[in-house]
């Protein structure tokens, strides 16, 4: 028995916009009916906005529910902002989904980007076609539902993912033979680690950015602090991790002075430049 | 909530009213530890004692001790399998089949890991066993041959008299377990004139509750227990008796009995009656087993083109209950393991809706679905993008 919100069973009782567009703008495919759901999207667009939308699915009652809400979250916006339209936003839209039904608001999400990827909207430029580049073949993991490496990093991306079960449950990849389950960890720890390298090359200041960040927030954030009790704080010199500095009016023979240092000058450095700050009084 | 149709009796039944009756005085009463001395317990251990005479004759077994009380079918199963492996510990190889329940499966795949061989046998596209594959594969150090009775998703029975014929002619030392969980209360079953060696049966298939099964083991096989400590059951099955679930099962065979002729019959007639209405109304509708002799209240169904966990919704919003082996309903993703041994074609797989009948069954809500289900598939239908292909199949049944 599935926990369905409301929503999703409201719309599978009763769908919205069924059929086909004749003379549609844009057509987009996603699943198969060997896999066990598919669905096909019509829209219609004039002046770059979605005027008309019209689905078929052969799926469950969550697959259904997400065609027929999708329909829905498009008419009458631009094509622009659909494109933006995740899996997620599908979801969110339905009042949630169980964890091991996500993989039909991805189908919508697959549907929807394949309509608008066959879809040129004015001013549209496709780079591959100017440069006769061959497109690569997507890389399939899965088999067994014919899961791409694309649609993986997508799910990962839109949702935080995390654990290859969690990938089973939106895109359906390992859910047959399970033989691609290190493939998929492998997606997952890759995807990480970028996003950890990237985190960390944002955070990574050369020696000059350093000192120059170090004098500004003294400047800029703590000397006005401690101006407001009658003292003041000059910055002497730069150290790698040591900052040394001078106390100065009220605050130079304060007997809290140590406390000064260290819980508010030390501490505020270390929060926005480097944990590793020690602050020195001189 | 419009009233309730229930036509998934093979996932469980009704308790019987009389089942009820049977097991409430031990409850209530007679509730004493039926291995205690004192004349209190006198109760109990009758009752413990009139129920397994009761399951002899349910069984046809030739005497009381080859009866062995458990909690289900699944730990019928277990016990059968797993104690006659420990007693034959030079033989390596089982042999099952590729529709067996999950309790019989999943334990073959933990045995092959810990190093066993295990043949599964298929099925032809009607779902029976290819008997000539069963043949080829008894051998010298075949220890058991687990096989069902009849399947729970098709309902389609296989001919255990043949089959352990052809085991015991290739191996006479080779055992065989008939999981009967799906036939006990719907056809006869006679442990003597099969010739089975182990035959496993879980209550609740036959109204009375869940938690409650039966084994039957051959006095000329030995097993190990599966739950070790007290003396119960010989001591091959340790944990103080379910006296008041006992009874319970007991009247529930006795009752199934009694109620054999109505089950051939008469059920029979209105699942035969339901089924071939669905095949003429319903143009996309196609029976799964064709020609295959099945137990009397089972039908599986594939729907072309459509998807079996929205019909179940759709009957499920008007009382009526079933099943399917989409891939939809079990959220593993792939549909039924057993359809899928019988190449059930792809089209239809995903829209396979089982409707299992039982004596509560009435004519009246088999008249309601019949009524309905027409109007719910075509709306289902209607959603799909294979119009192309369902106007190919509509013009061709035309």
């Amino acid at each position: 028995m599935w926990d369905y919100s409301e929503k999703v069973m409201d719309h599978y009782r009763n769908p919205r916009n069924v059929g086909k567009l004749d003379n549609a703008d844009a057509i987009g495919e996603a699943g198969s009916l060997a896999c066990g759901d598919s669905l096909k999207i019509y829209l219609k667009i004039e002046n770059g906005i979605v005027t008309d939308a019209k689905f078929q699915t052969f799926g469950c009652g969550s697959a259904v529910a997400s065609s027929s809400i999708l329909t829905e979250m498009i008419i009458g916006k631009p094509v622009s902002e659909v494109r933006k339209i995740t899996n997620k936003d599908i979801a969110d839209e339905l009042g949630g989904l169980p964890p091991e039904k996500m993989h039909c608001s991805v189908m919508g999400y697959e549907a929807l980007e394949d309509a608008l990827k066959n879809y040129k909207e004015d001013g549209y430029v496709d780079m591959d076609e100017i440069f006769g580049e061959e497109k690569k073949p997507e890389k399939i993991v899965c088999q067994c539902f014919g899961v791409t490496e694309n649609l993986i990093w997508d799910a990962i991306k839109q949702n935080g993912l995390k654990t290859v079960e969690e990938i089973t449950n939106y895109t359906k990849a390992a859910g047959a033979c399970g033989k691609c389950k290190g493939l998929i960890q492998d997606i997952i720890d890759t995807y990480y680690h970028k996003e950890k390298e990237e985190k960390k090359l944002e955070k990574t200041l050369s020696p000059a950015q350093k000192i120059l960040k170090i004098n500004s927030i003294i400047e800029n954030k703590i000397s006005p602090e401690l101006q407001k009790d009658g003292g003041d704080i000059t910055l002497v010199d730069i150290d790698g991790d040591r900052v040394l500095v001078k106390l100065q009016g009220k605050c130079s023979g304060c007997k809290n002075s140590t406390l000064t240092i260290k819980s508010f000058v030390q501490s505020t450095l270390r929060e926005t430049v480097d944990e590793n700050i020690e602050v020195i009084e001189v | 909530m419009t009233n309730l149709i229930y036509l998934d009796n093979n996932a469980t039944t009704k308790v019987d009213e009389k089942v009820l009756d049977a097991m409430l005085p031990y409850f209530k009463d007679e509730y004493a530890n039926p291995s205690s001395m004192y004349d209190f317990a006198r109760g109990s251990s009758n009752a413990l004692k009139e129920a397994r005479g009761k399951m002899k004759d349910f069984f046809n077994a030739q005497n009381e001790k080859e009866i062995l009380f458990t909690s289900c079918g699944s730990e019928s199963a277990n016990t059968a399998i797993r104690g006659v492996l420990n007693m034959n510990k030079n033989k390596k190889h089982i042999i099952t089949t590729k529709v067996e329940h999950p309790c019989v499966l999943n334990l073959c795949q933990t045995l092959q890991k810990q190093g066993y061989r295990v043949d599964y046998i298929g099925v032809n596209s009607n779902g029976e066993l290819d008997l000539e594959e069963l043949k080829n594969a008894v051998c010298d150090d075949t220890a058991i041959v687990a096989i069902m009775h009849a399947n729970n998703e098709t309902g389609v029975l296989f001919p255990i008299e043949k089959i352990v014929d052809i085991v015991k002619t290739k191996n006479p030392h080779t055992k065989v377990f008939v999981d009967a969980v799906q036939t006990a209360g719907k056809v006869p079953i006679d442990v003597q004139a099969m010739n089975v060696d182990l035959l496993g049966i879980s209550g609740h298939k036959f109204h009375a509750p869940k938690g409650v099964g039966a084994l039957y083991v051959n006095s000329k096989t030995l097993i190990t227990p599966l739950i070790v400590g007290g003396h119960q059951e010989r001591g091959l099955r340790a944990g103080t008796e379910n006296v008041p679930y006992i009874a319970g099962l007991a009247k529930a065979a006795e009752l199934a009995v009694d109620n054999l002729n109505y089950e051939v019959h008469e059920v029979k007639r209105l699942r035969d009656k339901l089924e071939s209405s669905i095949l003429k109304t319903v143009f996309n509708a196609r029976l799964n087993t064709g020609v295959a002799n099945r137990v009397p209240n089972t039908t599986n169904i594939g729907f072309e083109y459509i998807e079996g966990e929205l019909i179940l919704l759709h009957l499920s919003d008007i009382g009526i209950c079933a099943s399917s082996g989409s891939a939809c309903t079990s959220g593993s993703l792939e549909p039924s393991h057993v359809l899928r041994a019988m190449n059930v074609p792809f089209t239809s797989i995903h829209g396979s809706i089982r409707f299992s009948l039982s004596k509560f069954t009435t004519e009246k809500e088999i008249d309601y679905v019949i009524e309905k289900l027409p109007g719910i598939i075509d709306k289902i239908t209607m959603l799909s993008p294979y119009q192309d292909e369902l106007n190919a199949l509509r013009k061709l049944k035309a």
